[in-house]
Parts: structure tokens; C-alpha cells; sequence
């Protein structure tokens, strides 16, 4: 067991290291890159499946004991992650096997992938706040990477946008274990959970909570903080933009769900009503700068925004039933936006554009195209019986109960705006006849990440993960009973931490 | 523009700071070094190399391509963490040699890892560092 926990970090490490030994040879690379990915789905599945039947799962590295070592943890919310990156990883190097343009791939695409993944496992297992920081190195310095190879100008600015404000983010970051050492002495979560529990200093224990919050905020994209998203999401690839959009605002947020259920508890009254003020302004600003979007990443990443708002408004609610409804969430929006920026990369592999002027008649078309898109689409808005519906339905219910009415109403604003926003998508590059001209006003930044995807490889490739990752969406909101029992599960570890601190400190401290 | 001084300054120094570059691996278990400057050092000796007799020659002196050193690098600082695994003990636990070996001193995992530090800090390096030169 205790080996099963250090698999996903072990595994996509090992892929990498394979693909930079078979540097010249790409056709070993890809048969790597899918055979790791193909590990990390399975070690996922089969931590949460441990996890599930066995309860917290922990196991300290180099056997040193926890509060002075470094402790991997595996509660469900960290399990359910692990998976779900498993899950996202494969299908998109699947897509990456059909889509990705040689160039790209002879310099170092695979490896910098698995290299990411492990930064994202890593981050999802570790008991250890400092260590949180150095997986969040690790999985930015990748994502870098990933942003600006091909070194076209659009990614070049936008790579510069996105390492400018994660690299500010990283400092905060910085800076707040720093003090939170000063303040408590040590930098294991569980133990930083029973020290900041026992003391009384509300005032600086309110600041780091704060600090933490912008810290964290940046990655997850929350309002203010969010601008480098949209600025940067829509210029690499779109397996890249895919996997980003899927997975890494997810790891701020999981990171801003452990903090503030594991260290920052003492004055939710404070700090948890922040998080209900952000997770607002987050769902309606991102959606206003959707629905005016004309190019389809751009405005699938304003939805990323967004929707970030409904993931946090659990946690400021802060009652089982809002956790079990962010998890949730979460769970349905890394499926459906990672089908989604797939879809946009098939639309742009069609026609040759994202720009939704340019774009049209892909219902007639490729009317199997269409009702993939459809399936996430409405998902992401919420429409039942797709798994969009069900995490928004417990969200709102909370937020009743917890007496957030304007949130609430908010909420379900949102979701009408979403609403509008896909079908935009739909009734412009879907419904509406083809334009005939693929010209149009040829904007700089939007075409970007086009060249040399090649057109040689067979669609069916591009096809297969969008259709499996459209079937899981189908598949969640259908059964959405044993889904929502894992989320509630997993936001009741997360209120009632004995466990976790149980798990990593052995007994009692 | 090739510096005569400086070509044949470099020929004698790779040599010496290749052994320092060692000598700093081998006692930084417990000792300032270890294998994150000494791959630095390495990376140092080449690249100086390279300024003064072209980044062609120094690529053939290093003989392998510096990617697969850097792979090989994780390949070993992995290794290391997996081999406690087998004895059942935890990931990256440190198994060391009962007897010291003369020269090295201790030998044991964390050896191993701090080998494979030493190959991916070199790896990385150079592969920065000639592409810059080369440009």
C-alpha cells in the first residue's frame, strides 16, 4: 500500500526520464508518453479505490517521522484528484498522440507533459505546505514550458503574461509559509492544523489566511486575480490549453480547499466570508467577459473563470453539503472543460480558425461533432439530467441554508449566462451557414497555436476522447447518487480533520 | 573570436574542476557540497570548454548528448527512492553500506540520488547553456 501512494509522482517521473533518454527518437517517446499516462490513470483509480475501502492513507518519505519529514497523504478529496488527473492526462495524450505537430513533439513535449502531471499529482498528495510550494514549482516550470514551446508570438505573450503573475503568486506564496513557520514552528499541515487550533493570535493568523488566499487565489484564478487567464489560456495548443484548463486553476483550488479546511478555521466568520465576496464577483465577472467573447478558447477560458466561483462558494460556505457540492463541481467542470477546449482544438483542426465569425455549418457538417459539443456544453450550464446540474443544485441548496440569497441568486444567474455563452458557440460555428471565407479580419492573436498541427493523422483519434470524456459527463449526471456520496465523503473528512491529522501524526501529538 | 590564453587555460582547468566537480558529489552527504553544486562545477568546466574552443568541441568531448544525461540523472535519483521500496521500507529511505569504502567514504542511496542530482544539474546546464552559446 504504502508503495501505491507514491506511484503517481513515481510514475509520470520515470515517463519523463524515459522520454529524455529517447530524445531522438519520437515514435519511443509517444509510446512512453501513452504508457505512463495509462499508469498514472491506473495507480489514480486504484489509490482512490484504496482510499475508499481503507480510509486516510498516509506514508512518510525516507521514513522520517511526520511533523520533521515530508508526509504523502491521500484523504478522498486528494484521492478523487489524483484520479481525475489520471483521468484527464490520458485522455489528452491520447488527443496529443492525433494532434500534436511534430515540432513539437521532437522538443520535448512529452516529457514537459508527464513532467506536469507529477507536479499536479504531487501537489494533490503532499501533508507538507512547504512541499506544497515546491510541487507548484515544479508543475509551473512545465507548464512554462508547455505555454511557449513552438515559440510562436501569441504564446510567447501570453507565456510571459501567465510566468509574470504566477511567478508573483509564487512569491506571496513564499512569503506566507515563511511567516506561518515563524508563527507555528513547523510546516506539516496536520501538525500546523492541531498548532493553530491550540493558539490564540487571531490577528496574524487572519493575515496569513489572507496571504494565502491572494497566493493561491492567483493560480485559481479567482476575482481580481483572474486576468492572466484569459490573457494567456487560448495561445498554446489545444491539447495544452486542454490540460491546463482542466487540471491547474484546479490545483489552486484544492489548495485554497485544504487551507482553509485544514489551517484557517479559527475565524471562518472573517475569512470564509472573503472566500463568499470573491466566489461572487468571480462567477459574474468571468461570465460578463464570456458572453462577448468572438473566439471559442477565449471564451471557454472566461468560463474557467467563472465557474472557479461556483468551486470556492462551497468552501465559503463551509457546510458539508456546500464541500460536497465545490467537490463535486470540481469532479464535473476538469471533465467538461477539458472535452471542451478538445472540441475547440477538432473545430480548429475543421475549419482552421477559432474565430466564431469565421467559423459555421459544423452541424451539417459533422453533425456527430455537434452533439459531442452539445453534451458538455449544456453540461457546463447546468441543464439536468447532465452532471452539471446536480453539484449546482447542492450548491444552491446550501447557499439557502446558509442564508446567501444574493450568492445564491448570483449563482443561478450564472448559469443562465453560461447558457448563452455555449450556445453563442453552438449557433455560430454550429448552426448558422458556413461563411465560405476562412479570411476574415485575420487576427493576430486568436489563430495562434495553428501551425503545423497535422492534417495526416486520422480523425477518429481526435474523436475517441471527446466521445469517452462526453459519455463520463452523460454517465455522472445519470448516476449522480455514487458521485455525490464520494464528494460527501470527502467534505466530511475535510470538516472534520481528526482523521487526516490522525493519519500523518500517529496517534495524537 | 578565440583567445589563445583562454584555450589553453581551459585545457588545463576542465581537467581540475571536473575532479572538483567530484570531489564536492562524493562529500557533500554531510559536508558542504553535494550534488546540485557539483554538477554546477562540471557544467562550469564544459561550458568554459566550450567559450574557448567552440561548442562542437565540447560536445564531442562530453560524447553523449546532454538530454540523455539528464534523463539518466532522474532515471538514477529515482532509482534510489525505489530500491528502499523493495525492502519494504518507505519511498527515498536512505540504505547505506555497513563498511566505508576507501576514497568514497559511506556509500548507500542517498549517494545514488545525489549521482543523479549531479547528471540532471549537468544535463540541464549545458543543454542551456550550448544552445545560447550556439545562437
Amino acid at each position: 500500500m504504502k508503495s501505491l501512494l507514491v506511484m503517481p509522482i513515481v510514475l509520470p517521473l520515470a515517463a519523463a526520464a524515459l522520454c529524455y533518454l529517447a530524445w531522438p527518437w519520437r515514435r519511443v517517446q509517444r509510446l512512453v508518453g501513452l504508457l505512463g499516462a495509462i499508469g498514472l490513470f491506473a495507480a489514480g483509480w486504484a489509490l482512490l479505490a484504496v482510499v475508499w475501502t481503507k480510509g486516510i492513507q498516509s506514508v512518510q518519505i525516507g521514513g522520517w517521522p511526520a511533523p520533521y519529514g515530508i508526509t504523502l497523504v491521500a484523504d478522498l478529496l486528494s484521492a478523487l484528484m489524483v484520479a481525475l488527473t489520471g483521468s484527464m492526462g490520458l485522455a489528452v495524450m491520447v488527443f496529443s498522440l492525433f494532434s500534436m505537430d511534430p515540432g513539437r513533439e521532437s522538443h520535448g513535449y512529452y516529457p514537459l507533459f508527464h513532467i506536469l502531471l507529477m507536479g499536479v499529482s504531487g501537489a494533490f498528495l503532499t501533508g507538507d505546505i512547504f512541499n506544497l510550494y515546491v510541487w507548484f514549482e515544479v508543475l509551473l516550470i512545465a507548464s512554462f514550458v508547455l505555454m511557449s514551446l513552438g515559440g510562436e508570438r501569441a504564446q510567447i505573450e501570453g507565456g510571459l503574461k501567465y510566468v509574470t503573475l504566477n511567478l508573483v503568486s509564487s512569491a506571496l506564496f513564499l512569503a506566507a509559509v515563511g511567516i506561518l513557520y515563524g508563527e507555528a514552528g513547523t510546516l506539516n499541515m496536520a501538525d500546523l492544523a492541531v498548532t493553530l487550533r491550540g493558539s490564540g493570535q487571531t490577528g496574524l493568523v487572519d493575515t496569513l489566511a489572507m496571504l494565502f488566499l491572494v497566493a493561491f487565489g492567483i493560480k485559481a484564478a479567482i476575482f481580481p486575480l483572474f486576468f492572466w487567464l484569459p490573457a494567456s489560456y487560448h495561445t498554446p495548443p489545444p491539447a495544452v490549453s486542454a490540460i491546463f484548463a482542466g487540471l491547474l486553476t484546479k490545483v489552486g483550488v484544492y489548495a485554497l480547499i485544504r487551507v482553509f479546511t485544514m489551517l484557517f478555521v479559527g475565524d471562518t466568520g472573517y475569512t470564509h466570508a472573503w472566500i463568499l465576496w470573491a466566489a461572487g464577483l468571480t462567477m459574474v465577472v468571468g461570465i460578463l467577459g464570456a458572453v462577448v467573447q468572438e473566439d471559442v478558447r477565449r471564451l471557454l477560458s472566461f468560463n474557467i473563470v467563472s465557474h472557479i466561483g461556483y468551486m470556492i462558494m462551497g468552501l465559503g460556505l463551509f457546510s458539508p453539503l456546500g464541500l460536497a457540492g465545490s467537490i463535486t463541481y470540481i469532479v464535473h467542470h476538469i471533465i467538461v472543460i477539458t472535452n471542451l477546449f478538445l472540441i475547440s482544438g477538432l473545430i480548429l483542426r475543421l475549419r482552421g480558425s477559432y474565430r466564431l465569425a469565421g467559423l459555421g455549418g459544423l452541424y451539417a457538417a459533422r453533425p456527430l461533432l455537434a452533439f459531442l459539443f452539445m453534451i458538455p456544453a449544456l453540461s457546463l450550464a447546468g441543464i439536468p439530467p447532465l452532471s452539471g446540474f446536480f453539484p449546482k443544485l447542492a450548491l444552491v441548496k446550501a447557499g439557502l441554508e446558509g442564508g446567501q440569497y444574493w450568492l445564491v441568486a448570483a449563482a443561478l444567474a450564472v448559469g443562465l449566462l453560461t447558457l448563452y455563452s455555449v450556445i453563442k458557440i453552438w449557433n455560430e460555428a454550429f448552426w448558422k451557414a458556413d461563411p465560405g471565407t476562412r479570411e476574415g479580419p485575420l487576427h493576430e492573436q486568436t489563430d495562434a497555436g495553428t501551425s503545423g498541427a497535422p492534417a495526416n493523422r486520422p480523425l477518429w483519434g481526435w474523436f475517441a476522447p471527446i466521445g469517452v470524456l462526453a459519455l463520463v459527463t452523460v454517465a455522472i449526471g445519470l448516476a449522480a447518487e455514487p458521485v455525490f456520496e464520494v464528494a460527501a465523503r470527502a467534505a466530511e473528512q475535510l470538516l472534520h480533520p481528526e482523521g487526516y491529522i490522525q493519519a500523518v501524526l500517529g496517534g495524537g501529538t | 573570436m578565440r583567445s589563445l590564453i583562454l584555450a589553453a587555460t581551459a585545457r588545463f582547468l576542465l581537467p581540475i574542476l571536473f575532479m572538483f566537480s567530484i570531489f564536492l558529489l562524493v562529500r557533500g552527504h554531510h559536508l558542504p557540497g553535494g550534488g546540485f553544486v557539483g554538477g554546477l562545477v562540471a557544467a562550469a568546466a564544459f561550458v568554459l570548454y566550450g567559450i574557448a574552443h567552440g561548442v562542437e568541441e565540447a560536445r564531442a568531448l562530453l560524447r553523449v548528448n546532454t538530454i540523455s544525461l539528464l534523463g539518466v540523472g532522474l532515471l538514477l535519483a529515482l532509482a534510489s527512492g525505489l530500491l528502499p521500496l523493495a525492502g519494504g521500507e518507505a519511498f527515498m529511505t536512505g540504505l547505506w553500506f555497513q563498511h566505508p569504502v576507501p576514497v568514497l567514504g559511506k556509500l548507500g542511496t542517498p549517494v545514488i540520488f545525489d549521482t543523479g542530482v549531479y547528471l540532471v544539474v549537468l544535463g540541464a546546464t549545458l543543454t542551456v547553456l550550448f544552445n545560447l552559446v550556439e545562437d
